[in-house]
């Protein structure tokens, strides 16, 4: 993409569909949202900056191969249903921790991890094809 | 019962497997010594056994069992009677010598510990084989052996041929152990026990599927005991190491099917089916192998022939079944165990020490090998038959079960008699041949070799003595309980000593005189059996490897046959089946819709189905494909906008996301991948796909109304809708059931997903190897092939 106007204000669109990714993603358990629709946003957000500063610039700036972050998310998932080993409770039971923190209430919870592991799964997957499509030649 | 003999019985088969797993850092730490060192575990098994003999002597059984799946009536029972305890004495006593010589045989060798990894991993199976008293606990140990088994054949992988035999054996018996899972499940319906001395709750004999049970359970022991037509495997399976041919491949596992035919006898057993079966098969083999072996003159290949016959007449006598027979069966399991590991284990000192197995490179070797001669004699002697060697009881016990004036007995003792006298031919060729004569120049020069080498062969060959002399000790201990087990009933009388006068020995004599004869004439009789079998030009063995290539020319044809690579016929299938799908039953269960009559929507509502509208006449008259692509996007934005309209924000949320990302991902297909830019499909092809999208629509569009005309279950969101918030705490009933109430739904889709990238990935760097230069522009009547090409 050639056009200087894309390729400027893109950096800035990127960030702030990054941010509201995952915020998307932590609403999702009571409003509109989720892991899978943050990951969607994620990854467009993803391709975007591949077409406005190349593929190569996006690799440079993730640091992992994408498809790493695919991997930690089936893990992260895969690891948020075994935590019920240890309360002896079925695979992939919830499990919540309500907080108190800073005057408000903060709920740290497994299907919330578990979102997060959705989340990097399509995030990551997503991005590794359009990477891969967009360096193709 | 007593807790701790649960777990001592249970610790026969399963601490084998432990020491498999520590065996490969034992032999790092002390090398080749390991060998003694692993010996320890069957020879601790065997002295925990002997202290089961005198309850089991005494008609008793030891019965233990430790929790397996309770949940489904599932327990890991052993049963120790007198079969089972004979067969674990020796696979314990063979094992522990065969451990101790492989340490000597195979000192140096690059992965001798994983080479006792195997051979424990077998041992262990092999023993859990013979005690378990669950049919799934035995079904498990047997296919255990046979992957074992695989392993230590393919073991030297090197080589073509022990890769071949390996796959062979593991195909062949593998076959039998599913039909061993099948019968065990069979059973266990018939009979609701899943262990087998439960099994005699009812007459399954008098059922109507005793013919698919007993045709199941032949089929699993003719295939493990190597019976006639699966026999084959067996001779090929020397390529193994020759402690493994002593030990799987005489004296253990290929005793498995014998095993399991003695086991089930007496549910099974005793119909007119059964001894067709086990006498024909096992006359039928014993005769095969017998011949065959004569053939040979490789040591190996002749020993494993004559273990095939010996494996025949063990099936034959089973099949035979009277009480005289069953004795005359274990006590012949017991001596050929003996002999039969011991003259491999010979077999194996001299191609150690000379560089040579075949027979007439071989001679002289009495003065080298002076110990080893003493053994080969010893066991050879059993195996003719000579008393008072425990073969010698054998035999005469089998005679004895035969000994009758019907037709039928006079063919089999004749049978019996031809094939132990031409086993005698062999054993008298195996041990004498190598040793007697003038020494001819040998690829090594030949010495005695260490006592770890020599103590099994010696040993077992001073047993068979023994054992021939102590009959009563014999039968007291072992040959009794054993026939009791099979036959149900055991009186304890075994043939002592010789009666010159009696017909038997008359039949013992006569065996001897056809292994003499056939020893005289051997070199005749090979070129001719040589010569007849050149004229054949097939053997069963051409005939499995061309079953073998028949299988991977069938799978070949049905997989081009539905995985052609064309990726357009790929999409024809897949959307001519959505149609029928759809379609097809709501029209043949008289489901289909009324068509609505009046559509009461609102001004924006038909916005919307205009802006949709648009979307597709816009896909359809589009020139060039990419403009297809962004038309699409217009449709399905208008999908989500109704989404929207009618209450499924993240539904509409997805939707828009995923438009837009295919939107971008197709038109980087297109751009990226060099594909055609316009559509170049002739018109028949139009018409079909078009006719095709037309009949999805409609399929789809009935199946909507079909459903909204229908009566909702609203069970499944009344549930949801009650539990979301207080269960899950999550007022958001989409994304509640996609991580916490479906979570195992979703933890497998995201693992999909990611495969499903990995598999795109591998595809785009593929694409972009093999496609160095942008390809010729192909005429329209060829667009077929690019089409295939891009598509890999």
């Amino acid at each position: 993409m050639n056009s200087l106007i894309f390729r400027t204000i893109a950096p800035l669109l990127v960030v702030v569909m990054l941010v509201f990714s995952v915020f998307v993603m932590l609403r999702g358990h009571n409003e509109p949202g989720g892991g899978f629709i943050g990951g969607l946003i994620a990854a467009s957000a993803i391709a975007i900056y591949g077409m406005a500063a190349g593929p190569a610039a996006v690799r440079v700036a993730l640091k992992v191969d994408p498809l790493a972050i695919a991997g930690l998310g089936v893990v992260v998932a895969g690891l948020s249903g075994l935590l019920s080993l240890a309360y002896e409770v079925p695979f992939l039971t919830g499990l919540w921790g309500f907080f108190h923190l800073w005057g408000t209430d903060v709920a740290i919870s497994t299907p919330m991890t578990f979102d997060i592991g959705v989340y990097l799964v399509v995030l990551g997957t997503i991005a590794a094809v359009v990477l891969g499509l967009e360096e193709g030649e | 019962m007593d807790a701790s003999l649960d777990i001592a019985v249970a610790a026969i088969a399963l601490v084998p497997l432990l020491a498999a797993a520590a065996a490969p850092w034992l032999v790092r730490a002390v090398g080749a010594g390991a060998g003694w060192l692993l010996a320890a575990v069957p020879a601790a098994s065997f002295a925990f056994l002997c202290t089961l003999l005198p309850e089991v002597a005494g008609g008793g059984r030891v019965a233990a069992a430790l929790g397996w799946g309770p949940a489904h009536g599932l327990a890991l029972s052993f049963l120790v009677d007198g079969l089972s305890l004979t067969f674990a004495l020796t696979i314990a006593g063979i094992g522990a010598f065969v451990l101790a010589y492989s340490g000597a045989y195979l000192a140096g060798h690059r992965h001798l510990g994983r080479y006792f990894s195997f051979l424990l991993l077998f041992m262990g199976a092999m023993q859990g084989l013979v005690l378990a008293d669950s049919t799934v606990a035995l079904y498990a140990f047997w296919e255990l052996t046979t992957v074992a088994s695989f392993l230590l054949i393919g073991f030297d992988h090197s080589r073509q041929a022990a890769r071949r035999a390996a796959i062979q054996a593991l195909v062949i018996t593998t076959l039998g152990g599913l039909t061993l899972l099948a019968a065990g499940v069979l059973m266990q319906q018939l009979t609701g026990a899943w262990e087998l001395s439960s099994l005699g709750a009812i007459d399954l004999r008098a059922h109507p599927a005793y013919g698919a049970i007993l045709v199941l359970v032949l089929v699993a022991a003719f295939t493990k005991s190597a019976q006639f037509p699966f026999h084959v495997w067996l001779p090929n399976a020397m390529e193994a190491p020759t402690p493994v041919s002593a030990f799987l491949h005489s004296a253990t596992m290929v005793q498995g099917g014998v095993y399991l035919l003695a086991r089930l006898s007496p549910a099974l057993g005793g119909t007119p089916e059964w001894s067709a079966a086990l006498i024909g098969g096992g006359g039928l083999t014993l005769l095969w192998g017998a011949v065959a072996a004569l053939r040979q003159t490789d040591l190996k290949q002749m020993l494993a022939q004559t273990t095939v016959a010996s494996l025949g007449l063990l099936v034959l006598l089973i099949g035979i079944g009277t009480e005289a027979a069953i004795m005359a069966a274990v006590l012949y399991f017991v001596a050929h165990a003996l002999y039969k590991a011991g003259l491999f284990l010979v077999a194996g000192i001299i191609d150690h020490e000379t560089g040579t197995r075949e027979l007439p490179d071989l001679g002289g070797l009495r003065r080298p090998l002076a110990v080893t001669f003493v053994a080969a004699v010893l066991a050879a002697a059993s195996m003719v038959g000579l008393p008072p060697l425990v073969g010698y009881l054998a035999k005469e016990e089998m005679y004895l079960a035969l000994l009758g004036d019907a037709g039928l007995q006079l063919l089999l003792l004749a049978v019996l008699v031809a094939g132990n006298g031409l086993l005698a031919a062999v054993a008298l060729t195996v041990a004498l041949k190598p040793f007697l004569g003038p020494l001819p120049p040998l690829p090594k020069a030949p010495h005695e070799p260490p006592v770890a080498m020599l103590a099994g062969p010696v040993t077992l060959g001073v047993l068979g003595l023994m054992a021939g002399v102590a009959t009563g000790w014999l039968g007291e201990w072992i040959v009794s309980p054993a026939t009791l087990a099979i036959a149900g009933a055991a009186h304890g009388h075994l043939v002592l000593g010789l009666d010159p006068f009696g017909l038997l020995f008359w039949l013992s004599v006569l065996t001897w005189a056809v292994g003499g004869l056939v020893t005289w004439r051997l070199e005749a009789i090979r070129a001719v059996l040589r010569r007849w079998a050149g004229a054949i030009g097939w053997s069963f063995d051409k005939g499995f490897d061309a079953a073998m290539f028949g299988l991977i020319r069938l799978s070949a044809a049905v997989t081009h046959l539905w995985h052609h690579g064309r990726l357009e016929l790929y999409l024809v299938v897949l959307f001519l089946m959505l149609a029928l799908a759809t379609i097809v039953p709501l029209w043949s269960l008289g489901g289909l819709p009324v068509w609505p009559e009046a559509m009461d929507l609102t001004f924006y509502e038909w916005g919307t189905v205009l802006i949709a509208v648009i979307g597709v006449a816009t896909v359809v008259a589009a020139r060039t494909r990419l403009f297809a692509i962004l038309a699409l996007g217009i449709q399905g934005f208008a999908v989500a906008l109704l989404y929207l309209l009618f209450g499924a924000p993240d539904l509409s949320f997805t939707q828009f996301m995923v438009e837009i990302l295919s939107v971008v991902i197709l038109t980087l297909v297109m751009t990226r991948l060099r594909l055609d830019k316009q559509d170049l499909r002739v018109f028949e092809d139009l018409l079909r796909d078009g006719g095709l999208a037309v009949l999805c629509g409609l399929g789809i569009t009935a199946l909507l109304f079909a459903v909204l005309q229908g009566e909702l279950d609203p069970l499944l969101a009344e549930f949801f809708n009650a539990n979301s918030a207080p269960v899950a705490h999550g007022h958001n009933v989409v994304n509640v059931i996609l991580v916490d109430f479906r979570g195992l739904d979703t933890l497998g889709e995201i693992s999909v997903v990611m495969t499903a990238g990995i598999a795109i990935l591998a595809l785009i760097r593929g694409a972009r190897r093999d496609v160095p230069a942008p390809p010729p522009k192909p005429p329209a009547r060829r667009r077929r092939r690019a089409a295939t090409g891009a598509a890999a």
